[in-house]
């Protein structure tokens, strides 16, 4: 194991990012009526407290003293865990999540482009020195402050695949929803939940594919090395906005909020999964919803709009110019702002788009979000390796994806569609249709 | 049996151009709807009325809580003629007449109670009142804490009226300070307005 590895700093930090978390997450309820309000000319909760600023408070103490009804017939095991499962794999997402200083491996930023580059590399000194420090942590990128060097300041330290567990964990999440709806017993939580379970895991593959071309220029699945890369190279939404918008039309599905919120709309018209939930375990399912809500505004944010960099504000830190306290806090705070306007934008978004169909939804995954994902990836694998214009090369990721986009809208508006049934008379019923032949009994 | 061709109707989707296909023009237009209209509200737009710190503007001759009104001397000017008890239509006027103690009269009423929760603040029992001695005041916000507590007897129907009086918001519609035909006295009785006690 690392050296570094700190039980009780461990404990601290994982009881810190529960807290903070759940906290915000209840603020963020708070937030979500207010911009509903505002956008629809009213003002939003403003009794309790202050603007409202009590009313998540008086939103929990009311969650904790709900009585808990269990319907009689329900399976018992899978009902009680259900809920539990959705708020574990929501926040296990953030075992990966860097908080502060963290031990990112040696960076260099002009990658190899071939094998020789590559052996040239590692006969370097100063960049085996380098690796060789990385690789027995606090040794390397500190200050000189003792034990205090050596803390990584992530629940799960040097995690390189941070992203792939982000969304290896958010899958778990369609466990909790297919269990909740099985166990409720009832046949419209059931359907509300296989259609949920299924815009869930459909809209996991465009999730994936988008983000793959980020990865490949990056050359690496740390979110460090991610945010490095952008600041030398600019954030990566504007070399592949295609992407972006994609990734950013996945999360929206993932976390099931409006255009792609039929898990909830089928509470309000008959059935889904929470439907039969009362008390702390529905504060459960729809406190996991705002935690994803956090989770993929933080990935949207660090993929590809530059995470806490700012171009001349906050830098990476250099072994030359490491991080002291007043540099972290300043890239808390830019990351906290990015985070907080994708949020307000989900939020806005909700009140400006109707929802999709559940055909129209599925259609969207896997007939133009796929293969807007896969032609993505193929135009960032072929511009890496023909590189036309040399450094600048990578410019050309988005007039190719942005005119395909165009070109693809065209085609699909060419496309005929099938005509809609609008009216049908039903002539008759009961005993008249038995008079016109229909429904022919069968004479013992 | 199947349904026949004719019985159904097919409407055709309408064709959409590039524009529309895309989804994003549509999404950004609505975009700057919905943040319009958040920006306004955050600039003090909203529509929201805080009660009770904004109270709504009532119309002058809004119908709110009744009154008995006094005469000149300060006693009660009803008659209890039961005119307003029967033109109620929610029958929420219960009076029990009594001989009057002034001279001037022959009657007046013992009890005058009214039951606030069963009016439907209509106002036909100030039109029916020939001495206009009931009216409805524009005092709207009305609370009580029991049902008991809502059914307003004589006493509390003078006090509003001493309150509405003191404080001026009188209903537009009044007469007070005139009294109205039927409360003349007889022209040749012989009695006047100070010979009469106080009630």
């Amino acid at each position: 194991m690392y050296s570094d590895f700190n039980i009780w700093i461990t404990l601290v930090i994982i009881a810190v990012v529960m807290g903070a978390v759940q906290g915000a997450c209840a603020y963020l309820v708070l937030l979500e009526r207010k911009i509903a309000a505002w956008t629809q000319d009213r003002i939003g909760p403003n009794r309790v407290g202050p603007l409202g600023l009590l009313q998540p408070i008086a939103d929990g103490l009311k969650f904790v003293f709900k009585e808990q009804i269990i319907p009689g017939k329900v399976d018992k095991v899978f009902y009680l865990v259900a809920p539990v499962i959705s708020m574990t794999a929501a926040l296990m997402a953030f075992v990966v999540v860097p908080f502060g200083r963290t031990s990112a491996p040696p960076t260099h930023h002009d990658w190899p482009q071939t094998v020789q580059e590559q052996e040239a590399r590692d006969k370097d000194h100063a960049y085996t020195d380098e690796l060789a420090a990385y690789n027995r942590p606090g040794q390397a990128n500190f200050n000189d402050w003792g034990w205090f060097d050596e803390v990584q300041w992530v629940v799960a330290p040097h995690v390189d695949v941070g992203v792939v567990l982000v969304f290896a964990i958010g899958s778990l999440a369609v466990y909790a929803v297919i269990l909740g709806g099985w166990s409720s017993n009832s046949k419209y939580s059931f359907l509300g939940a296989l259609r949920s379970s299924a815009q869930l895991i459909s809209y996991e593959i465009p999730l994936g594919l988008s983000v793959l071309g980020v990865f490949y220029v990056t050359g690496s699945l740390n979110l460090e090395r991610i945010i490095e890369y952008q600041h030398t190279h600019g954030w990566n939404f504007l070399f592949q906005p295609v992407a972006a918008l994609l990734f950013a039309v996945s999360v929206f599905a993932e976390c099931a909020r409006l255009p792609f919120d039929l898990p909830e709309t089928e509470q309000e018209l008959v059935g889904g999964y929470h439907t039969e939930y009362t008390g702390m375990k529905l504060a459960l399912f729809l406190l996991a919803e705002y935690v994803h809500m956090i989770t993929t505004s933080l990935l949207v944010v660090t993929l590809f709009f530059g995470g806490w960099e700012l171009p001349w504000l906050a830098v990476p830190a250099v072994p030359a110019v490491p991080d002291n306290g007043g540099t972290i806090v300043v890239k808390l705070i830019v990351l906290s702002v990015k985070m907080f306007l994708f949020i307000v934008f989900y939020q806005l978004v909700r009140w400006t788009v109707p929802r999709f169909r559940f055909d129209q939804l599925m259609g969207l995954a896997w007939k133009v979000l796929m293969p807007l994902a896969l032609f993505n990836v193929v135009v960032v694998l072929c511009v890496r390796q023909f590189h036309p214009f040399g450094p600048y090369s990578d410019w050309l990721t988005l007039p190719i994806t942005v005119a395909a986009l165009i070109a693809f809208a065209a085609f699909s508006a060419t496309l005929p569609r099938s005509p809609t049934r609008v009216r049908t008379v039903y002539r008759g019923h009961g005993a008249e249709q038995l008079e016109m032949g229909a429904n022919r009994v069968m004479s013992p | 049996m199947a349904i026949a061709e004719k019985d159904v109707t097919w409407v055709k989707e309408p064709k959409i151009g590039l524009f529309e296909q895309l989804y994003l023009p549509a999404i950004a237009a609505g975009l700057a709807t919905t943040i319009g209209h958040a920006v306004k509200t955050l600039g003090g737009g909203e529509i929201t009325q805080r009660f009770p710190e904004q109270r709504p503007k009532l119309p002058a001759n809004y119908r709110g809580v009744h009154r008995l009104n006094r005469d000149e001397d300060g006693r009660v000017k009803c008659v209890a003629c039961y005119m307003c008890s029967t033109a109620c239509p929610a029958h929420c006027i219960d009076i029990v007449a009594a001989p009057s103690p002034w001279p001037d009269r022959e009657k007046y009423p013992e009890v005058f109670v009214i039951d606030e929760l069963r009016c439907i603040y209509c106002g036909m029992c100030e039109q029916a009142c020939p001495v206009d001695a009931i009216e409805l005041t524009p005092l709207a916000d009305l609370t009580g804490m029991s049902r008991e507590e809502m059914m307003f007897d004589k006493e509390k129907l003078l006090s509003v009226f001493d309150q509405t009086t003191r404080t001026g918001t009188d209903p537009v519609r009044t007469t007070r300070g005139k009294l109205g035909p039927a409360s003349e006295l007889p022209p040749d009785s012989g009695l006047t307005m100070s010979s009469t006690a106080q009630s």
